[in-house]
């Protein structure tokens, strides 16, 4: 049996009085690509906050490539890497300057990284991009170079926070091939997205309402036993009463 | 016109819920008010002298006794050499000295002249003269009774403030700071407010809007005129609470003239936003387009005569200048418009210049 | 793995977010121009900008009496250099116009019997009307005229003592006056500062201000800006501690205020000639002390902000107070005593007397001991609040 990657127990945070993350549990594998799905504020990026030690549960754990979100929050970041909704690299660096200082924060030297980030620029063909300023460069790159940055430290899961949003559905596609590298090479992945369509990509998912997960397993089998053709009518048909309060 | 006022009901729950900025916009006139006129003084009292009298005698002890009995000065040390003083000085826990020569009262029985050394610490200039000219005083009344006695001349000034009377530095600054304090608002926060709209790319959704170009900056720009007017009534207020700030002049004018410069500052704020795409450089030019110089070369705290002439003309293109003197002589002399025609007259034409370079820049980057 | 031991890990993460932070620095004109350009205009503006000095002062002269004596007073005033006789007259309206225009800062009125009192008596009185609208200037410049009027009854004196003492009785036991009569003179000597130059004064000051205003201000606003931007996150979800990530922060910015300061040095005793007579070794690392309280504050300040703006109008609000209430331009001294107290919570104050000491005067450790330490212990206690306010964490 492979090692869990990501145990969460009844994981809450409340702000003030709204329930923004109400009781969430589940598992992820080693090495699976997980989604984690969504509508914009069902608390997506709240639980991924904490999964990620930057917000303080209010109830509830984690336990995350091996440590306790609340009590070993250090040692959990040192193991994580993340992709942020708002902001990938820092557009006045070039990309080298980037990967030089997120490397050098996980503890890499200088050609250690130099290394690793040529054998993933190589992979990807974008080799010329090493030291343009990131600022430059069209936003499919940037989320496409964002990820090989988090990648650098080779942490054992990752996080991305909507990774692909306002790219082409090509970059897209290109960016799900990168995600599926990582997981063969045994990094567990767990990527937030309120794309639907990019759910059937993923190993397992669950999908979030108003705070909790509605659903949760194989897309395949979730499709099938809601008899639905694709996961966004799963979706549509889990959201609609929770927002109207009708059937 | 409900889309304007749309528009200003918009602002002005930004503006609102700001609470930071909020704050610091209406406490900073009310503490400036306190601090400059604490802190702008340079009045003597409570000197530090320290005394190097050699060879003391009836003459030297009663002069001593004199500086005690000043109520000016009080005495923190007695040296027997001037080498010592050097070290007193250099902490600053003396700030003037005297030296007597050895043989003092000697010389003043035999008629000749008994010199004494006033050694004052000028690193700050004025201080230092000012601390001399007390000790010389002292020394001089001394002198005065002395030749009163043996009949010699005393010719007594006589001394009388006039304007203000108080010699309080309130009234000085008042003027200068409700420049200040329109500046900051009118000038810098439209500027900022603008930029910020145009960081967000928010106003080119505006200009998109059914609202009209003129529209979209009175709407930005009225709710900080009304915070200036009102800051500047509490400047007013406090000045007088505090300080007893008098307005001599007519206080209609006073405001009048207030609006007159709003006007000029606002236009100001506006062609800064124009030109600038970022806040932070909107803030930095901002800065030294018109709150440096409403500081500095506006003559309300470093007065203009002391400068050197290349600054003194630079001064004159700064609107503050005109307003200060405009404020001081309608509130300190109580002077009128026949008075003030001219420094008016400066204003409008800044203030037509400035509104057409304004809405030019601005209907410029429209297109 | 990679990861050597936990000091030189410290030491890694430390200096890699520190070199990127000068990246961002060097690369970002705004900033660049905040840092070097702004304050070597202001220092040349300002230090030629901000002075008392007091030039000649306009008098108007009201000379009832037209004698000798009374204008013999008045050519005095005139000749001393510190006043202009801008005008003269019989009778006060003109003068009174004259000082409500501002032609004028001072009136001299001689009444009518000065001549005959001074024969008569020997005494007379004159009077000085003082536009206080100057202020500052006012005091002194009272003084001055008063130095010129003793100076001038001296003179007059001088002249009579021949004739008085043949005609005047000698009451006994008293010294018969001698032709010049004993007589005190004082002589007025400036130290540290003998040409009265302002700058030599306004310049320290000047400097001081700046290095805060880079010190404190950019800190407060550049991680202001990280907040705003979101671009906080991306570091806080690292393992960099707390304190690695405020030293990375902070060091770039010491190292540039420094070095601010050591141009705005240069200019200041290249230019303005400011001297140098204290040790500049002691003056560094004095302003190294100084600059870890400024600095500390910035990070305190980011901490209760959450955006820019905010950032940059809480700073300078701070900074204004501590700038007005820090003998800068005028001096603490002349402040009313509570004020005085309360200045010595004020860093800026502390670094301001230090400049000024070691500059002017050449003092040495001994001399600064009390100031330095004073600002020690405030960088101790504010580097240990704003870490300890500083999460790394959002709410």
């Amino acid at each position: 049996m492979t090692a869990l990657a990501i145990e969460v127990r009844e994981l809450t945070r409340v702000f003030g009085g709204f329930t923004a993350v109400d009781h969430i549990s589940f598992d992820v594998a080693q090495g699976e690509v997980f989604g984690f799905l969504g509508a914009n504020g069902a608390g997506k990026t709240t639980a991924i906050r904490m999964l990620t030690g930057l917000l303080q549960p209010s109830s509830g754990g984690a336990v995350v490539a091996g440590h306790d979100v609340v009590r070993e929050t250090e040692m959990v970041k040192s193991r994580i890497g993340y992709m942020s909704q708002r902001f990938a690299l820092y557009d006045d660096l070039t990309v080298r300057e980037n990967a030089q200082l997120y490397g050098g924060l996980y503890g890499l030297r200088p050609a250690a990284i130099d290394v690793r980030l040529r054998g993933m620029l190589g992979r990807l063909g974008l080799e010329r991009a090493e030291r343009s300023i990131v600022g430059s460069l069209p936003l499919g790159w940037k989320q496409k170079l964002a990820f090989v940055v988090a990648l650098l430290p080779e942490p054992s899961v990752v996080f991305l926070d909507e990774p692909t949003g306002g790219v082409d559905p090509i970059t897209r596609r290109q960016f799900w091939e990168m995600i599926y590298e990582a997981a063969h090479r045994g990094t567990t992945v767990l990527v937030t997205t309120h794309y639907m369509d990019e759910a059937e990509y993923c190993d397992r998912i669950s999908i979030m309402v108003d705070g909790r997960i509605a659903v949760m397993g194989e897309p395949a089998t979730l499709k099938r036993e809601a008899g639905v053709a694709t996961i966004d009518d799963l979706f549509v048909r889990l959201a609609r009463p929770a927002t109207t309060g009708t059937t | 016109m409900s889309a304007l006022s749309g528009l200003l009901r918009k602002e002005v729950y930004h503006i609102l819920r700001d609470r930071r900025t909020l704050t610091v916009l209406v406490l900073l006139p009310v503490v400036q008010v306190i601090l400059f006129g604490y802190s702008i003084r340079t009045d003597v009292s409570d000197v530090r002298l320290a005394i190097v009298d050699p060879a003391p005698d009836a003459t030297t002890l009663a002069l001593r006794d004199r500086f005690t009995a000043s109520g000016v000065f009080r005495i923190v040390a007695v040296l027997r050499s001037e080498r010592e003083l050097d070290a007193l000085f250099r902490t600053d826990t003396a700030q003037v000295a005297i030296e007597f020569e050895p043989g003092f009262a000697e010389r003043v029985a035999r008629g000749e002249t008994a010199r004494l050394l006033v050694i004052g610490d000028a690193t700050e200039p004025n201080s230092g003269t000012a601390r001399q000219s007390y000790v010389t005083a002292v020394v001089q009344q001394y002198e005065s009774e002395q030749a009163g006695h043996r009949g010699g001349i005393r010719i007594l000034p006589e001394a009388r403030a006039r304007f203000n009377p108080t010699r309080a530095s309130a009234n000085l600054f008042v003027p200068g700071l409700m420049a200040l304090v329109l500046m900051i608002i009118s000038a810098l926060m439209t500027a900022l407010s603008l930029t910020r709209e145009k960081e967000t790319g928010t106003l080119e959704a505006l200009l998109v809007s059914p609202l009209r170009p003129w529209q979209i900056i009175v709407g930005k720009v009225a709710p900080y005129l009304v915070i200036g007017f009102v800051s500047v009534l509490l400047v007013l207020l406090e000045a007088r609470l505090v300080f007893h700030v008098p307005i001599r002049g007519s206080v209609t004018l006073l405001l009048a003239e207030g609006v007159l410069f709003i006007l000029v500052a606002l236009a100001l704020g506006i062609l800064i936003s124009a030109r600038t795409s970022s806040q932070r450089v909107a803030m930095m030019t901002a800065m030294l387009a018109t709150m440096l110089p409403t500081q500095i070369l506006s003559g309300f705290v470093f007065p203009l005569e002391s400068m050197p002439m290349p600054l003194q003309w630079l001064a004159n293109l700064v609107p503050a200048k005109w307003f200060v003197l405009i404020a001081r002589g309608i509130m300190l002399k109580g002077v009128g418009i026949t008075y003030l025609w001219q420094e008016t007259l400066v204003l409008v034409v800044m203030a037509l210049v400035l509104m057409t370079a304004a809405s030019r820049s601005f209907s410029a980057r429209l297109q | 793995m990679t990861l050597r031991g936990p000091s030189f890990a410290f030491l890694r993460r430390t200096t890699v977010l520190a070199r990127a932070e000068v990246l961002h620095v060097v690369r970002d004109r705004a900033t660049l121009a905040q840092i070097v350009m702004l304050p070597i205009i202001q220092l040349l503006v300002l230090s030629n900008a901000t002075t008392f000095t007091i030039r000649e002062t306009p008098v108007w002269v009201v000379d009832r009496d037209q004698s000798t004596e009374s204008r013999g007073l008045v050519d005095r005033l005139g000749a001393s250099g510190y006043f202009r006789i801008e005008g003269a007259s019989m009778s006060g309206e003109p003068a009174n116009e004259a000082m409500l225009r501002g032609d004028a800062t001072l009136v001299l009125t001689i009444p009518t019997d000065f001549a005959r009192d001074i024969t008569r008596t020997g005494s007379a009185p004159v009077h000085f009307d003082v536009n206080a609208e100057k202020g500052a200037a006012a005091g002194v410049v009272q003084s001055y005229a008063s130095q010129i009027v003793a100076a001038y009854a001296r003179e007059l004196e001088m002249e009579r003592r021949p004739r008085q003492s043949l005609v005047r009785d000698v009451p006994s036991g008293m010294q018969a006056p001698t032709t010049t009569g004993g007589h005190i003179e004082a002589v007025a000597r400036s130290w540290y500062n003998p040409a009265l130059n302002y700058k030599h004064f306004m310049v320290p000051g000047i400097l001081v201000a700046l290095v805060s205003m880079i010190g404190t201000l950019v800190t407060a606003q550049n991680i202001a800006r990280e907040k705003e931007m979101g671009t906080i996150e991306q570091l806080n979800v690292t393992p960099i501690t707390r304190a690695e990530f405020i030293a990375a922060k902070l060091l770039p910015f010491w190292v540039l205020a420094l070095l601010d300061l050591a141009l705005g040095l240069a200019v200041g005793h290249l230019v303005f000639g400011v001297p140098i007579r204290g040790s500049l070794l002691l003056l560094f690392a004095s302003a190294g002390v100084y600059l870890v309280v400024a600095l500390g504050i910035g990070l305190f300040i980011s901490t209760m902000v959450e955006t820019q703006q905010q950032a940059m109008f809480v700073t300078f609000f701070l900074l204004m107070i501590y700038l007005l209430m820090g003998g800068l331009f005028t001096p603490i001294d002349s402040m009313p005593r509570w004020v005085q107290l309360l200045s010595e919570l004020n860093p800026i104050r502390h670094f301001a007397t230090i400049m000024r000491r070691i500059l002017m005067k050449g003092a040495g450790l001994d001399d600064i001991a009390r100031p330095l330490g004073i600002l020690a212990l405030y960088a101790t206690l504010i580097l240990t609040v704003a870490i300890r306010r500083y999460r790394k964490q959002t709410a």
